[in-house]
Order: structure tokens, then sequence, then C-alpha cells
């Protein structure tokens, strides 16, 4: 069976009470690819992944997996698909192959199968040493890749990913990326929500970005850089006394949202001939210029301009062992 | 491309077939047993507290209550196991609120299995643990000086008598575990309703010693025709009017809580 969209959704709607955490939302995932779906906190993320993995049922639109109706056929939705939460679902009091083998078990694979393909997973996620170990001994980082091995014990073609890096270390983050890349280099499809820009960035092949619970741009990460703020001239002048002449000169130029920085002005270019005529104007006025460059806008930008907010990490939810600050961690990545 | 779950149990129409619903029981019953094993706390729940239970209420008690602790053990270790059956039914609740809370539940039900499989398969083991602790207790028990004087007849039946109990109660412990926000609310729910009821009962006193309009509730408290049909089994007493009010209050229970507690799982899960 081949269909080009794995993973579709057409005017999907929920609310809950007084919220409307889905209000038409459309997407779509071509097979093979990663979509992002990329938005703040409370803006539908979860909901949708939860309709798709058959956990809610839309109040209105639809959902599609692998072109299976995830109401009408929840059943077949639930054999092809794997999920991994924001928080690591797996039992504490179990063992890391102990885990595996129950997702395996409830999947009617047969023992000893299940046995090796717990071993297997183990492997690949490098817990093979903390497979007999019961979970509550487990890091953080070793837990969501205990919860991303027992999503894949079916093999699925189809991946939800929520959150799945949240209240990560910087460096467990980085293996989570890597394993995620792997599977979509055997082809799996994945829905993979996120707050990190960087994430959706690195791992994306397309990016639907939410605001409560609606769509508000849809692209490659390439093309919402580019439909949004276009190019950021950079430039610092090489003596600082000269900050505020060559601001004004640029603010002429550029417009009123040209800022000052830790000493480097920046503004958004939206007209080729902007460049020259900068550089014309601080010559004519005798600046020099230490730096300058011109790049594209970083999907931070991007989001800050479309959702008129940046990215907060969530502070009130707290996870299953997920201790750490969720915005320590954000700079940190962010920086990386 | 093709969808390669492995052997999905699934009919044609993404239903899960019976057979297949009962195994992943089975399963989800599995994994709450072997979960002892790593957990050396459940071993005190179903194990260390029942027999410091047995141990305090002979000794300490024995002596003031019935003038020796073997006088008193003989009266009160049926009550003590009723009473530890009962508690025991909160971890029923306690388990249950942690899948929940802790996502297990919705990684569970994003796998093709039937809705019904893990709330049947903690239950399930659950009921083994009380089967468990109750055996246990009454061992004791006999190394103490109790002698199951109703014989093997009596010993079988009032055992399953508790178990049957348990799993009625067990329904209500499902509604508090889907409907508590933590565990702690759990905890405080389960012990703060359960203390007050097992001791105004005859569990552990003769009724006629309470003032009156504590013995008018302890007349109908369940907990107490529990404890007189358990205590008339093992020891060989008159058990029918206790055993057939034990069995109402079972129905009783189970008919008010199972829909309940379905519907609250089904909302939940």
């Amino acid at each position: 069976m081949t269909y080009a969209y794995a993973i579709q959704a057409e005017g999907l709607a929920k609310r809950f009470k007084e919220t409307k955490a889905l209000d038409g939302v459309d997407l779509a995932a071509r097979t093979g690819t990663v979509l992002g779906l990329l938005g703040p906190n409370g803006a539908g993320k979860t909901t949708a992944v939860r309709i798709f993995a058959t956990l809610l049922q839309p109040d209105a639109g639809r959902a599609e997996v692998a072109g299976h109706d995830v109401v009408r056929e929840a059943g077949v939705v639930r054999s092809l698909v794997g999920l991994t939460g924001q928080y690591a679902a797996v039992d504490e009091n179990l063992t890391g192959t102990e885990n595996l083998l129950l997702i395996g078990r409830l999947l009617g694979i047969p023992r000893r199968e299940a046995k090796a393909r717990a071993a297997e997973l183990l492997e690949r996620f490098g817990l093979t040493d903390a497979a007999g170990r019961a979970v509550k001994t487990f890091s953080g980082g070793m837990r969501r890749r205990l919860d991303l091995a027992a999503s894949l014990v079916g093999r699925p073609r189809i991946l939800f990913l929520d959150e799945p890096t949240t209240g990560l270390d910087p460096r467990s983050r980085g293996e989570l990326w890597d394993m995620l890349r792997g599977l979509v280099a055997e082809g799996v499809t994945a829905l993979l929500t996120t707050q990190y820009l960087n994430e959706a960035d690195l791992l994306a092949d397309r990016i639907v970005v939410i605001d409560q619970g609606r769509v508000i741009a849809e692209g490659t990460p390439d093309e919402l850089k580019s439909q949004v703020g276009g190019q950021v001239l950079q430039l610092r002048p090489v003596r600082g006394h000269d900050l505020a002449t060559a601001h004004a000169l640029v603010a002429q130029a550029a417009g009123p949202q040209t800022q000052i920085e830790d000493e480097v002005i920046t503004a958004p270019v939206n007209d080729p001939e902007l460049m020259p005529s900068v550089v014309r104007r601080l010559d004519g006025a005798g600046i020099a210029v230490g730096e300058l460059t011109l790049r594209r806008s970083s999907l931070d930008e991007v989001f800050l301009a479309l959702t008129g907010h940046r990215t907060e990490p969530d502070g009130g939810r707290t996870t299953a062992g997920a201790g750490t600050d969720d915005n320590d961690i954000e700079r940190a990545v962010s920086t990386s | 491309m093709t969808a390669t779950t492995a052997g999905a149990p699934l009919t044609t129409s993404g239903r899960v077939r019976p057979g297949a619903g009962l195994r992943q029981t089975a399963t989800m019953a599995w994994r709450s047993l072997v979960a002892v094993k790593h957990n050396p706390l459940e071993l005190v729940d179903y194990s260390i507290t029942p027999i410091m239970f047995v141990f305090l209420f002979t000794y300490v008690l024995g002596g003031q209550m019935a003038g020796s602790p073997g006088a008193y053990l003989e009266y009160a270790l049926p009550g003590i196991i009723v009473q530890n059956t009962l508690f025991m039914t909160t971890y029923t609740a306690l388990a249950l609120n942690t899948d929940l809370t802790k996502g297990v539940f919705d990684r569970l039900r994003s796998l093709p299995i039937a809705r019904s499989a893990p709330l049947i398969g903690r239950i399930t083991a659950d009921l083994a643990k009380h089967l468990w602790a109750t055996l246990l207790m009454i061992a004791l028990g006999l190394v103490l000086g109790f002698r199951v004087t109703g014989g093997v007849g009596g010993l079988l039946a009032g055992t399953l008598l508790l178990v049957v109990f348990a799993a009625a109660v067990s329904w209500s412990a499902v509604l508090i575990g889907m409907l508590a926000g933590d565990a702690e609310k759990v905890q405080a729910f389960g012990f703060t309703l359960i203390f007050p009821i097992t001791f105004t009962s005859s569990a552990f006193v003769v009724v006629d010693t309470m003032p009156g309009w504590l013995q008018a509730w302890a007349d109908v408290n369940p907990v107490t025709h529990l404890s007189d049909a358990f205590r008339g089994l093992l020891l060989g007493g008159e058990v029918g009017r206790p055993l057939l009010w034990s069995l109402l209050w079972a129905a009783g229970i189970a008919a008010v809580f199972y829909p309940l507690a379905m519907r609250a799982y089904r909302a939940k899960v």
C-alpha cells in the first residue's frame, strides 16, 4: 500500500470546556519525512498528537494515519503507530528488558521473539548495561531512550513524538536527536512536536507553526525563515563611540526596527538595495566597520514575528523525572 | 509501504480478538506481579504489614482484651485479616493512579489491545496478592496458636469470601484511583475511609461493648458481617446470616461502583 501522506488532518478541532485547544488545523506529513509541529505551550500540539494516537477524539474535522481514519479505524491506526509522550511512560518498577517485553507481549509477539526484540532495542539505544535494572534507577535521558524504544517494539512505520526532549540536558537531547535521525533514515514517518526551534530546524523536513489552536505558518525551515523578516543585517563599528551615529545612519536606511544590542546593530532586510546603501552612508560618515554580515533570520526571530511572543518553555507542568529547569536547557542548547 | 507491526492480534475490522484480549490481561497481570521483584516496598505492603498487625494485636492488645494473647487471637485474627484486605484495596487505587499520572495508560492506550486489559490485569494481580496476604496471616496465626476448627472447607470458603469481597471493593478503589489528582490523595482518602469503617465493626471487639448509637451502626456495617462470616467459616460457627449479608454487601458495592469506575476509566484511559 502506498500513500503520499502518512499523516494527514483537515479542519481538526477540539475544545476542552472553554478552551479551544484546536481550532481547525490542517496538516500533512509526506511518507518518510519528519513534520515538525512547533508552538508555545498550550498551542494545541499535544492535543493534535493525542488525536492522531487515538487517545482523543476530535470534535470536528478528520485525521488519517496511513489512510486510516483515527476515529473509525482506531484499532488499525494503533497497530501502525508508535507514541512517545512528554514524559517517559515506562513502569518504574520493571527493568528495561521487562518494560519492552511487556509491550512486545501485549502486541502478540511470541515470548522468545519479544525477548530478542527487547535486547536488540536496548542495544540500539545504549541501554544494554542497564537492561536488568529497575527503571527507577535510570537517569532522565535513559528513561526517554527506553520510552522511545518502547514505542518501536512493534516496528511502527509512523511515529508520534510529543516533545520527546523536553526536560532533557543538552547531551541527552543530542543523543535522542541522533536516534531520531537514524529512524528517519530507515524510512519512518514522524510527527514531532517541540517548543525548541533549533530542534525543529535540525530534524524536520517541514514545519507547521501553531498558536492558540490555529496554524499560523507552514513550510520548510528555510521557507519559514525567508517568509518572515527575510534577512538580517548585522554590523559592528570598529570604534565604540561611533555606535550612536552608525545606528542613526542604518536606521535612516533600514527603518525604525533597527536595534543595538551588545555594540552590534541589527536591522531587518527586505530590500536588496539596503546593503550597498548602508555601506555608502557609513563610508560617507567616515565610520570604520569591523564586522558586517547579512544572515537569514533565525527560526527564533521567525517565531517571534509570527506569534508576537517568544517560545516560553512551560514552568508549571511537572513531568515525571524531569526536575531540570527547562529555561536553562533552552538557553544552553540555543547557545551551543 | 506495508504495516509490519508484528502479528497485531486484530480482526480485519481492527477489533481485538477475545482470545487476544484475555492474553493481554494476563500479560498486564504479569507486569503487576513481576514488579514486586524490584520493589521491596510492595513486599512490605503485602507481607510485613500484615505480619506486624497480627503480632501487635495479639501481644499488645490480647491480654487487655481477652485475658490472654491466645484467647484474643482466636477472636481477632479473622478481623485483622478482614481489615488488612480492605487496606490492601488502597494499593490497587494507588497503582492505577500512578499509571494514569505517569502516562503509562497513554502508552497502553496507543497500542492495539483490549481497553479493559490494563484494568482487569491489575485487579487480577492484586487479588492474587490478597490471596497471598490472607494465607500468610492464617499461617502465622497457626504458628501463634490459632486453630482453624472450621476445617479445610471453612478455610477455603472463608478465603474465597474475602477474595470475592475484595474484588467488589476494588471497583471503589478503581474509582478513587481514576478521580484522585495524585497518589497522596489516594492514600489519604483510602485510609481515612477504611480506618473508621473497620474499627466500628465486630472485627476487633464484640459489638455489645460499644455505646448504643455506635452499636446501631456496627450492626449494619458490612465489615461486621464480613468479619462474622469469615470468623464463623474459620472457626466452624453459625454463618448463614452474616454470610448472606456479606455477599449482599459485596453485590451492592459492586453494583454501585462498577459502573461508576468503568465510566471514570473510560473517560481517562
